[in-house]
């Protein structure tokens, strides 16, 4: 009947994990209480759950991710806690099978429900709004991508509790990843819910592309797009290229699990080399997938606090370009370790370094936009600049590694872990923060709390190098990887620095939750009138904050680069005429429904509880027929109607 | 802008914590402390990449403070350009630049690549000693096929003699990694690679795995004894007095014994045990496999000595 699940595989003996549990039920239990009430569930289920709104369906992205980043983060205490008391002899407090999981678990966690989300979020916020589109070109398939990937960010949760996550790393090499020597659900689980929200991405993928390349408004040609718009598009290039491989890969390796194939296994003639190289085919570009847009938000908010165009806007788009091709060709660095002949090797590791010339082209126009440009230190900045310092770091070491001589020393070592935290740290989560901080006041209408937000970016900022720049070292001192506890006294201070740090950073968290807290509470002093909070260069600025459903009621015509800025400096007032009826996609639940089912079938199938697989398969394909066979999709909003909310908004902003 | 100075404290903080890490040199262990010919020249090789990127990431981070702070909105003398966003100079600049720094370093990960490929022998006019690898959950197993014995979690080489290492593993991936002599190499069940290091100064040196392997992973830890010719003679002999024995069989066990274990010596070896280790680990019907690849493994022998 429930399959392998049998009331032991709760860990009722474990306090932390059941302490943990019992909290994440009381303030669910309590968020839920809450909502019932304020009489806020058809609220809930109107204006948010069942939204196909670009706006709101990015709003729900990022607090996924934020969300999943106090689950990430939690992790990434517990490791650096355990490393502190594990030291000369001592065992810790996380014995390795459950360490193993929570190293794996922060891993994928911050990832695929973290840096992903937030990445996806805010494309889907504000590429609509740059390049003129009402919403993106699929709005009902943008809801499922967002439900698969929140149903996909249930199930590592739901492992907390209940049986076990993968003890294998973030990638589940095989063998190891496979029966014989991780028979428990925790690969599964993993397998399973990246499954889920890979679909969901790649989705995603398709939507914002075809938004990108068929929705810009007239007149806006390729080279006139921002360049936040041109990253998304290499981002998602990226993401229909490289999360296929990633759904195969997997795919594969749950036949050898579920039905006892050997793609990767060590026997009957299976070969887990294959699935490193194919793991890391999607691997490599999915860091460009994630920094890609961060570069994006840099280069608006760079340009907008200089008060000067984004320098060298040709060589940043053919840059972004050219990284979005490189990317697919430099996987094997990933494993210089692995015996691959000299030439293979010297091949992937100039391959790789050739990425750094258009990143460091990045870098210098970045430096050139700010260069006779009167800069506003506002936190947006703070976090540009803070990444312009870090990434730069960040990238040295990227390339120190790719010389395959210097990774025979360092491949596996802390020195690789401080590197890439180097860059997704201050490189994708600083671009994050960065882009939240400078278009939040755009999608609620009030600007964040700028003190705390400089507050909580010197946090980060010198938490970051208090913890990572100590893994440096350790790297240099024979650290490696995955280590649950060690005896040797030279690695001790730097160890426990680096926890030190960690708990800074838990500083600059906790500053940005209050930071939002203290925002919405006083809302009403910090509203955005304008519009334009920032004298930003295009076309999102150009609307009333928040925009209407329909963003634009007039859609713009757009004649060059920065097309806002240019209407506002030749003091034109878009005219106000030709009014159309607006065709708006209705709500639909059928995103939701579709989640649901895959996080029962998805369950069902970690615990091999085949029924309810069966369900949840037939309750997803059925809500998405029954969905299709809706006719009304769409709700009219008359011309005059279009009209007097505009006309509403411009006086409202005039006066103001 | 009152925040920057704090800037600029941070970074030097950073700095500092740098430089630290750039001290290392004269540390006593880890991969800046190299014993061998192997890691010394990776060393050079990691010390020259840094420093030709030092001469590009330092300008870079300086420009980025003196930038931000020379042209902050309330400078009135900085000269404020709200159009310029195009210079050819500067355009060909920002290109070739870091293409310079790139060939130069491609050059450097060219030579490293095939000077240090993990698979070539090293030379020296001193006999190579020959080691066999096996990793297995979660300890590792060194076998002397010149010798006849074979010991776990302790690996004996003379000093200044290159040792040729062929490797597999009895269980999931590792990395073999000593990081004073230089490079590490995956261990892969059914398969061999190679790997030739060589220690210069006699010591002790820590190894390990680098490969995440399962839960007792962190104990996976081996001691690499360099001794000169008459020390190594001696550990040969002390070994060969050993009691244990391992055959087949007993490799068998040992293999399906999932826990760390102390050092230990084995005063005898059956002689295709490696062909056994590589064959077991990949056939899920044991016996016949490796009966097959012992006869392979007799044929290659009589074929070396004749």
């Amino acid at each position: 009947m429930f399959g392998k699940l049998t009331l032991h595989d709760i860990p009722f003996d474990q306090p932390i994990i059941m302490g943990t549990c019992l909290g994440i039920l009381m303030v669910g239990a309590a968020v839920l209480g809450l909502i019932t009430y304020l009489h806020r569930w058809r609220w809930l289920w109107v204006e948010w759950i069942t939204s196909v709104d670009h706006k709101r369906i990015g709003v729900m992205y990022i607090l996924l991710a934020l969300v999943m980043l106090l689950r990430g983060f939690s992790d990434a205490l517990m490791m650096r806690t355990q490393l502190a008391l594990a030291g000369g002899g001592h065992a810790g407090y996380l014995p390795p099978e459950h360490y193993d999981q929570v190293f794996s678990a922060h891993g994928t966690i911050m990832i695929f429900f973290v840096a992903m989300p937030f990445v996806v979020g805010l494309m889907n916020i504000v590429v609509p709004l740059q390049i003129g589109a009402r919403d993106v070109a699929f709005p009902v398939l943008n809801s499922i991508s967002f439900w698969l990937t929140a149903a996909g960010a249930l199930l590592p949760n739901i492992a907390l509790g209940v049986g076990e996550f993968a003890r294998t790393g973030w990638l589940a090499y095989p063998p190891l990843s496979e029966l014989p020597f991780s028979p428990g659900v925790g690969v599964d689980y993993y397998l399973v819910a990246l499954q889920i929200s890979g679909i969901g991405t790649l989705l995603s993928g398709v939507n914002l592309i075809t938004t990108i390349l068929k929705m810009r408004a007239p007149g806006m040609e390729l080279g006139m797009m921002p360049v936040f718009t041109w990253t998304a598009l290499g981002s998602n290039l990226l993401i229909v290229a490289a999360f296929p491989i990633l759904t195969v890969t997997f795919a594969l390796l749950m036949l050898d699990r579920y039905a006892g194939f050997h793609f990767f296994t060590n026997d009957a003639g299976g070969n887990p080399m294959l699935f490193i190289n194919l793991i890391w085919g999607w691997g490599h570009p999915e860091v460009y997938i994630l920094i890609l847009p961060a570069f994006g938000v840099f280069s608006e908010v760079i340009a907008t606090f200089s008060g000067k165009p984004l320098f060298g806007y040709r060589s940043m788009v053919a840059a972004t370009m050219v990284i979005t091709v490189l990317a697919f060709v430099v996987w094997l660095h990933h494993f210089f370790t692995m015996g691959a002949g000299a030439n293979v090797n010297a091949f992937f590791g100039i391959a790789t370094m050739i990425i750094a010339v258009p990143t460091g082209v990045k870098v210098f126009n970045w430096l050139f936009t700010m260069y006779g440009g009167r800069i506003r230190f506002e936190p947006p900045v703070l976090w540009t600049i803070g990444f312009m310092i870090t990434f730069v770091i960040g990238g040295m070491t990227g390339v120190l590694m790719a010389v395959p001589s210097n990774d025979f020393l360092l491949h596996n070592s802390l020195f690789l872990i401080a590197h890439f935290h180097n860059v997704i740290i201050g490189g994708v989560l600083f671009g994050c923060f960065a882009g939240m901080t400078y278009w939040f006041p755009k999608v609620f209408g009030f600007t964040l709390e700028p003190r705390l937000g400089k507050a909580a970016f010197w946090c980060w900022f010198v938490g970051f190098y208090l913890a990572f720049m100590p893994l440096y070292v350790l790297g240099f001192l024979g650290m490696t990887r995955r280590i649950n506890h060690y005896d040797n006294p030279a690695w001790d201070p730097y160890i426990l620095i680096a926890c030190a740090g960690a708990f800074l950073i838990l500083g600059g968290i906790g500053l940005q939750i209050l930071q939002l807290v203290v925002s919405i509470r006083t809302w009403r002093e910090r509203r955005d009138l304008t519009g334009d909070p920032w004298d930003g260069r295009t076309l999102e600025w150009s609307l009333s904050s928040p925009p209407p459903a329909f963003n634009f009621p007039l859609l713009p015509a757009v004649e060059g680069l920065d097309a806002y800025w240019t209407s506002k400096s030749a003091g034109l007032s878009p005219g106000r005429s030709a009014y159309e009826d607006i065709w708006l996609p209705k709500n639909s639940p059928v995103g939701f429904v579709l989640a649901a089912c895959a996080s029962v079938g998805g369950f069902a199938l970690v615990w091999h509880i085949w029924w309810l697989a069966v369900l949840g398969l037939v309750g997803g394909i059925g809500a998405l027929i029954a969905s299709s066979w809706r006719e009304h999709g769409e709700v009219c909003i008359p011309a005059a109607e279009v009209a007097r909310l505009d006309h509403l908004a411009t006086v409202f902003r005039v006066r103001n | 802008m009152r925040h920057f100075p704090k800037g600029l404290r941070a970074v030097r903080c950073a700095t500092i914590i740098l430089s630290v890490s750039a001290g290392l040199g004269g540390c006593r262990e880890g991969v800046l402390a190299p014993a061998g010919p192997v890691g010394g020249a990776e060393d050079q090789i990691l010390w020259e990449t840094f420093g030709a990127m030092m001469l590009v990431v330092v300008p870079v981070i300086l420009m980025t403070l003196g930038f931000a702070w020379w042209f902050r909105a309330s400078n009135r003398r900085a000269t404020y350009r709200p159009d310029w966003s195009y210079s050819g100079k500067v355009e060909f600049s920002v290109w070739i630049v870091p293409l310079l720094l790139i060939l130069f370093l491609a050059t450097l990960a060219w030579s490293g690549a095939h000077d240090l490929d993990p698979y070539r022998p090293l030379q020296s006019p001193k006999k190579p000693l020959r080691v066999e690898v096996v990793s297995l959950d979660w300890k590792w197993l060194f076998v002397y096929p010149d010798y006849g014995v074979a010991s776990i979690n302790e690996l004996a080489v003379p000093v200044g003699a290159p040792v040729d290492f062929e490797l597999t593993s009895g269980t999931v991936m590792n990395s073999f990694f000593v990081p004073q002599l230089g490079s590490q190499i995956y261990t892969m069940a059914g398969m061999r690679t190679r790997l030739s290091l060589q220690a210069d100064r006699p010591g002790a040196y820590r190894g390990l795995s680098a490969q995440f392997s399962g839960d007792g992973f962190s104990d996976m830890r081996f001691t690499v004894r360099a001794t000169d010719a008459a020390g190594f003679a001696n550990w040969i002999a002390a070994a060969k007095a050993s009691p244990g024995r391992l055959d087949n069989a007993a490799y068998d066990r040992l293999a399906a014994t999932h826990a760390t274990a102390a050092a230990t010596r084995f005063g005898a070896v059956e002689p295709c045990l490696f062909d056994h280790a590589v064959a077991v680990a990949t056939s899920s019907a044991r016996r016949p496999m490796s009966a097959m690849n012992g006869v392979m493994c007799a044929v290659r022998r009589v074929q070396g000595t004749s």
